[in-house]
């Protein structure tokens, strides 16, 4: 499996000398944990397709040989390959892990994708070919959620305008500076479902909020914060924003504390003023980080689902809803694995495609405008 | 900005006056955005302590000062069984409260511990040893991990449901454990191979000469040095787990239903008084408030570990 090349970049040195009696009793154990774990596998398939009449109760016998399967391969590699095979060691349980919790069940999801299955229904599953997709194609409640997405997205720009200004306020000269990043911090450690009863459902109430009451006195007659598509959007990324902003905040804080002093330091010999030197100098060397911060920010955006379930449940007409939501409801309201599973597996096709174009885009547009743009000098 | 603004102006002291006026409007201008901002964090955890204490016609009156404009009560607390004078009675709320606090608490310790085990041996790993996986290299390898990230919990929830149901794992504390470390791992990895990064080869070197073996030299002289970024990644990962909701919501039912479930659940019903709600949510997020003020340079090491360079 995974090998360690031993080209003149190793930097560690590497003993070798294995007896042909270890490799031998390696690669045995590797084929007993095969053969263990392919006999379950089969074992428990024959059952379950109805070939055989004896099996497991559950498939969880498999899971524990697909564990031996793994340690047997692992510690095989360290009998055959030694120092090598120690090395693959530590990448090998990760690997393991993620292809049996993450690779695994995202393909079981294409295939289920591909199925009419409604748990309520006593049919069980059956093959659908496309139907799923051609549902998905003509469900206007998809694509409205897909559309609350690219607004939910370009809200996180506003996101990013506020948290740099309070990144820049954080790492100018003032006074009580860690109990500020304290304070500023907390929102992001608040559970997404208790932040949906302390502020969407409480402090946002139409009645009794104190939101609700300051609005009143500021001349709003009857407010209601989830009643109107757009109110109700803004309330929701208001909430997610709370929640979310100290994380852009941090991550920026970060990149400017580790800007060259040297240039700001000249840039003020110069006498430039705060403008300039923030649009000249600190913005330009920020873009990376700015980028990194953005792009962190949108992924967690792309999983935005908590507060909408618990405050709105997508409401009013699906105005608030996201995709994750929408097909959380989708399930729980119509126990449609099958569809759901569908519309989960498109929505992550969408994010990679958008995702890998955006990593793309930014990474040139960063560099021309470093080029362009920076003051002379500005890469010190 | 403000920081270059005031710097100019020590360095030209009283000189000019309308600078020293512009100097001292700056200031103003940055603290009173600070205390406005330090207004919106704090207004909603104010807002649900004291509301935890406030009786029905403080909430509709819309008070907001205890002691000053409503007497504090211990109502919300005595709902959940938790108040001074209930706290030695049976309560049936109280029982299931813990219940939920003591599943939160085990998920999300089991899967950060076994995340930051697997994530500190594979960070190692490609921090240190030349991997060659097909065409990938570690820096593929890596990416290939972190990626992980964008996957919304959506996508695996609904095979998470149906494989579970298989393996018997559903509304099981050791199936959540799995679901929660696939959640947390790359954030893990990516930390602690940045961790690892910064430690000298030099010192590994040494120890391998000395016949220390590659295990060796990482259980005895790496993880030690590595420990402030472990702690990191470890809390970070407590504090992600402690807020899942999602997958809670799908894979948990009777038996290994989280906290964040218990709080949702709460909001749902129409008919519940707010300062039980208030109580209930003061108690869910007093712990990550606990971590925040007393941990929050590890959260910040954590979240920032790779993203800055």
């Amino acid at each position: 499996m995974t090998t360690s090349t031993l080209t003149g970049d190793d930097r560690l040195p590497i003993p070798s000398g294995i007896s042909p009696g270890q490799k031998s009793a390696g690669r045995l154990l590797i084929l007993a944990g095969t053969l263990l774990f392919a006999a379950a596998l089969a074992f428990q398939l024959l059952y379950v397709t109805g070939v055989t009449t004896s099996g497991f109760a559950t498939w969880r016998p498999v899971l524990f040989a697909y564990v031996l399967w793994a340690l047997a391969v692992t510690f095989g590699q360290i009998l055959i390959r030694g120092e090598r095979g120690q090395r693959a060691a530590f990448l090998l349980p990760a690997i393991f892990f993620t292809v049996a919790l993450v690779i695994f069940p995202t393909l079981f999801g294409l295939y289920l994708a591909f199925t009419d299955w409604n748990l309520a229904s006593v049919t069980g599953r059956k093959f659908n070919g496309f139907d799923n997709i051609v549902a998905l194609w003509n469900d206007p409640f998809y694509w409205n959620a897909m559309l609350n997405m690219v607004y939910y997205v370009i809200a996180v720009f506003f996101e990013y305008a506020i948290a740099f200004g309070l990144a820049l306020i954080l790492s100018s000269e003032i006074r009580a500076r860690r109990f500020f990043r304290v304070v500023f911090l907390l929102p992001f450690m608040l559970s997404p479902v208790a932040v949906s009863w302390m502020v969407g459902k409480s402090i946002m109430e139409n009645r009794f909020g104190p939101v609700a009451r300051l609005a009143r006195w500021l001349g709003w007659q009857n407010p209601a914060f989830f009643s109107d598509p757009w109110i109700a959007r803004l309330s929701i990324e208001v909430m997610d924003a709370w929640v979310f902003i100290p994380l852009i905040m941090i991550l920026l804080l970060a990149g400017l504390q580790a800007l060259p002093r040297d240039i700001l330091e000249a840039a003020k010999v110069d006498g430039a003023s705060g403008w300039q030197t923030f649009w000249k100098i600190i913005f330009p060397l920020m873009l990376p980080v700015s980028v990194t911060a953005i792009l962190i920010r949108i992924i967690f955006k792309l999983k935005l689902a908590d507060i909408v379930i618990n405050v709105t449940s997508g409401g009013p007409g699906g105005a608030t809803d996201t995709v994750s939501s929408f097909i959380y409801r989708e399930y729980r309201d119509r126990s449609n694995v099958g569809y759901g599973t569908a519309l989960a597996e498109f929505y992550l096709i969408a994010i990679i495609i958008f995702i890998t174009i955006a990593l793309i885009v930014t990474t040139r547009w960063v560099s021309r405008y470093q080029t362009t743009r920076a003051a002379p000098g500005g890469h010190g | 900005m403000a920081s270059i603004t005031a710097g100019r102006v020590e360095r030209l002291p009283a000189t000019n006056i309308g600078e020293r006026l512009g100097h001292i409007v700056s200031r103003v201008l940055v603290y009173g955005i600070l205390i406005v901002w330090t207004f919106i964090c704090l207004f909603p955890i104010y807002w649900t302590l004291t509301t935890s204490f406030k009786a029905a016609p403080d909430v509709m009156q819309g008070h907001l000062v205890p002691f000053l404009d409503f007497t504090p009560d211990w109502k919300g607390w005595r709902s959940l069984g938790l108040s001074p004078d209930t706290i030695f009675q049976v309560s049936t709320v109280r029982a299931e409260f813990l219940e939920r606090f003591y599943n939160s608490l085990i998920a999300s310790i089991g899967a950060s511990i076994l995340a930051v085990l697997l994530g500190a041996l594979a960070g190692y790993g490609l921090a240190r040893f030349p991997y060659r996986f097909g065409p990938m290299r570690n820096n593929d390898i890596g990416f290939f991990f972190i990626s992980q990230l964008i996957l919304p919990p959506v996508v695996l929830a609904m095979p998470f449901l149906v494989l579970y149901k298989e393996l018997a794992l559903l509304d099981s504390l050791p199936g959540l454990i799995l679901v929660y470390t696939l959640m947390v791992l790359p954030i893990v990895i990516w930390i602690m191979r940045d961790q690892f990064m910064t430690i000298p080869i030099e010192l590994e070197e040494a120890a391998l000469v000395d016949g220390l073996g590659i295990w060796g030299t990482f259980m005895r002289i790496v993880l030690p040095l590595a420990l402030p970024g472990m702690v990191a990644a470890l809390i970070l990962a407590l504090v992600l787990c402690w807020n899942e909701y999602f997958f809670a919501a799908l894979l948990t039912g009777a038996s290994a239903k989280t906290l964040p479930v218990m709080v949702a659940s709460q909001t749902g019903s129409q008919g519940i008084s707010w300062w039980s709600m208030a109580a209930i949510a003061t108690a869910a997020i007093l712990p990550l408030i606990l971590v925040g003020v007393l941990l929050e340079r590890y959260i910040i090491r954590g979240l920032t570990a790779g993203a800055v360079k």
